[in-house]
């Protein structure tokens, strides 16, 4: 993707997640609204931009998950979780908040796709 | 033998809304033809709990909404041939069994059949000689008293006493997808071998374990995904056709919705790799799924494969993790960020000083706090200014006076910390800590007991 052609847009515009916990693991699903921008989710959401996102909480792995028939994608983000529900001292131990901190992140897609999808 | 049936669920947690059930019992009978609903109220850590609670009392230690839960669709259900299932026995399904039963006496079906499943209680197996599976981060086997150990059972004791004649079976400790699966095979005759049969009935019931999760509940983005009528969310009902063809909709005049998305964050939902999601029935391969909305809240699913069912089954123990100490204090209005920082900076001051064998966490939440970790890195370098934040202390300990005399620094806050603090809240909490080992089946007795209600009121 030639970079002059695209806009910088919060992937919460554009996508949706939810998150679930398994100890001290989190998976994040993510879906894009409209499936034209699957594509170049995959190409910018990489594992090592995922784990950069929750590095304050301690990430040490990602491990994504494609499903382009969904399409979606599910990351699984190892030690996140300050040790999981039964241990963690955050308010939010299950780490359901948490795929808030993926959507928080910006991504660049094409203007049109940006267009047809209400941004 | 019909060639659709249909599943609905009436709670996806212990703690669910209690008035779910009504819309989709009525929903099953308008529609007509054979169905069930079924009840999971019982997540990893919450049979523990209900094991302290039987300690205390041996007539306790089950859901204890489960009258709440019941009596507003029992008779309904009995009349309408619709089966009640349950994993509201928790950790101690006779005793379920018994208020049902009673229950049941009282609204004049002294004869309905009541099943107990059991063999999930696996306290006196000596755990420690198992393959661990996983386990809490830092978690000493010496160092806590075993509260609970369950095995996940499958759907086949369930199937057993529903070939038996059961109307109502309870269950503790069981695979949630097997709660919605067991119905299904038993009305269609499906073996407990194919593969892709189960898998369609397994996941119909993954789909379905959380309740309102697949039908716009723990779903609205104001703007961006909205759910109409939230506070009425209709809960879900499955679909199935003998030829494995598979729908999720939900009960008719509610609120919610049924769409791609709902059902896609759902479907992913606590899943680690989609290829390989493991049941006590089938393991699933999701790869291949797609879902398509066919009709007004009205999705269909498929391309689900089944694989062979592990040869292993997964046993939870649950031990004493301790007690974790909580308190809070708001501070409000001009400089209120400046005293709640002070506020913190005293509380850690306090910690140390005092000696406390405490792990310590704080929050500024207005500012961050369920984001952040336990170094508090985004709250410090926040420059927002919100109308008011909620200092809170997080303190845990192997000793319930620790983490009491941790979170009492909170209160004392009132006299001695920064000016028109607020609000205390104050609490400790006694903790949990969990172990998964993968068990020889064989190792289990499972079964079920079966009785009217007069038989287990009497």
């Amino acid at each position: 993707m030639n970079a002059t052609s695209t806009v910088k847009v919060p992937l919460h515009a554009v996508a949706h997640a939810r998150a679930g916990d398994k100890g001290n693991r989190l998976n994040v699903c993510l879906m894009p609204y409209d499936a034209r921008a699957y594509e170049a989710l995959a190409q910018q959401l990489t594992p090592e931009r995922v784990q950069a996102a929750y590095a304050h909480r301690g990430a040490t792995a990602v491990k994504r998950y494609d499903l382009p028939l969904l399409p979606a994608f599910n990351f699984v983000i190892d030690n996140v979780l300050e040790g999981g529900v039964n241990g963690s001292l955050n308010l939010d131990g299950h780490g359901k908040s948490n795929a808030f901190i993926l959507l928080g992140l910006w991504v660049d897609l094409p203007p049109e796709l940006v267009k047809a999808l209400g941004t | 033998m019909a060639t659709v049936f249909r599943v609905g669920n009436a709670s996806g947690f212990s703690g669910d809304r209690v008035d779910a059930a009504g819309p989709v019992v009525d929903t099953l009978i308008e529609l007509g033809g054979p169905s069930a609903l079924f009840f999971e109220t019982l997540a990893e850590r919450t049979v523990a709990l209900a094991q302290l609670e039987k300690r205390k009392n041996p007539d306790r230690g089950y859901e204890p909404m489960l009258e709440r839960l019941l009596e507003p669709i029992l008779l309904k259900c009995l009349r309408h041939g619709i089966t009640l299932i349950g994993n509201f026995g928790a950790a101690n399904p006779p005793a379920a069994a018994r208020v049902i039963a009673r229950l049941a006496k009282r609204l004049g079906e002294s004869h309905v059949r009541i099943a107990v499943v059991t063999g999930d209680d696996v306290q006196d197996l000596n755990l420690n000689e198992h393959t661990v599976y996983e386990a809490d981060a830092g978690l000493d086997m010496a160092a806590g008293e075993l509260i609970a150990a369950n095995a996940y059972l499958s759907a086949q004791p369930i199937v057993q006493a529903l070939k038996a004649g059961a109307q109502v079976v309870v269950t503790g400790r069981t695979g949630d997808p097997s709660l919605a699966l067991a119905p299904l095979m038993y009305h269609f005759g499906w073996s407990m071998d194919d593969w892709q049969q189960l898998a369609v009935g397994a996941t119909a019931g993954h789909l379905l374990e959380c309740g309102a999760q697949i039908t716009g509940g723990y779903f609205e983005d104001p703007g961006y995904k909205d759910v109409p009528d939230p506070a009425n969310v209709g809960f879900p009902i499955a679909e199935v056709h003998a030829d494995g063809r598979l729908f999720i909709t939900k009960a008719l005049r509610t609120g919610g919705l049924v769409t791609p998305e709902t059902v896609k964050e759902q479907l992913l939902y606590e899943i680690h790799d989609p290829s390989h999601y493991i049941t006590p029935d089938v393991v699933l391969d999701l790869t291949g799924v797609s879902v398509e909305q066919v009709g007004v809240d009205r999705v269909q699913i498929q391309g689900m494969h089944g694989k062979p069912a592990p040869s292993t089954v997964k046993v939870t123990a649950c031990f004493d993790g301790g007690w974790l100490g909580e308190g809070e204090i708001s501070y409000a209005g001009p400089n209120c960020v400046a005293r709640a920082r002070r506020a913190a900076e005293v509380l850690r001051q306090r910690v140390a000083q005092r000696k406390l064998p405490v792990s310590l966490r704080i929050d500024l939440i207005g500012l961050a706090s369920v984001h952040d970790g336990d170094a508090g890195t985004l709250w410090q370098s926040s420059t927002a200014q919100p109308q008011d934040v909620r200092v809170r202390l997080a303190a845990s300990s192997v000793l319930q006076d620790d983490a009491e005399q941790a979170a009492r620094e909170v209160l004392a806050l009132y006299c001695c910390g920064p000016a028109g603090g607020g609000g205390v809240r104050w609490r400790t909490t006694q903790r949990i800590r969990t172990q998964s080992y993968l068990i020889d089946p064989g190792l289990l007795q499972v079964g079920y007991t079966l009785r009217t209600a007069q038989a287990w009121a009497a």
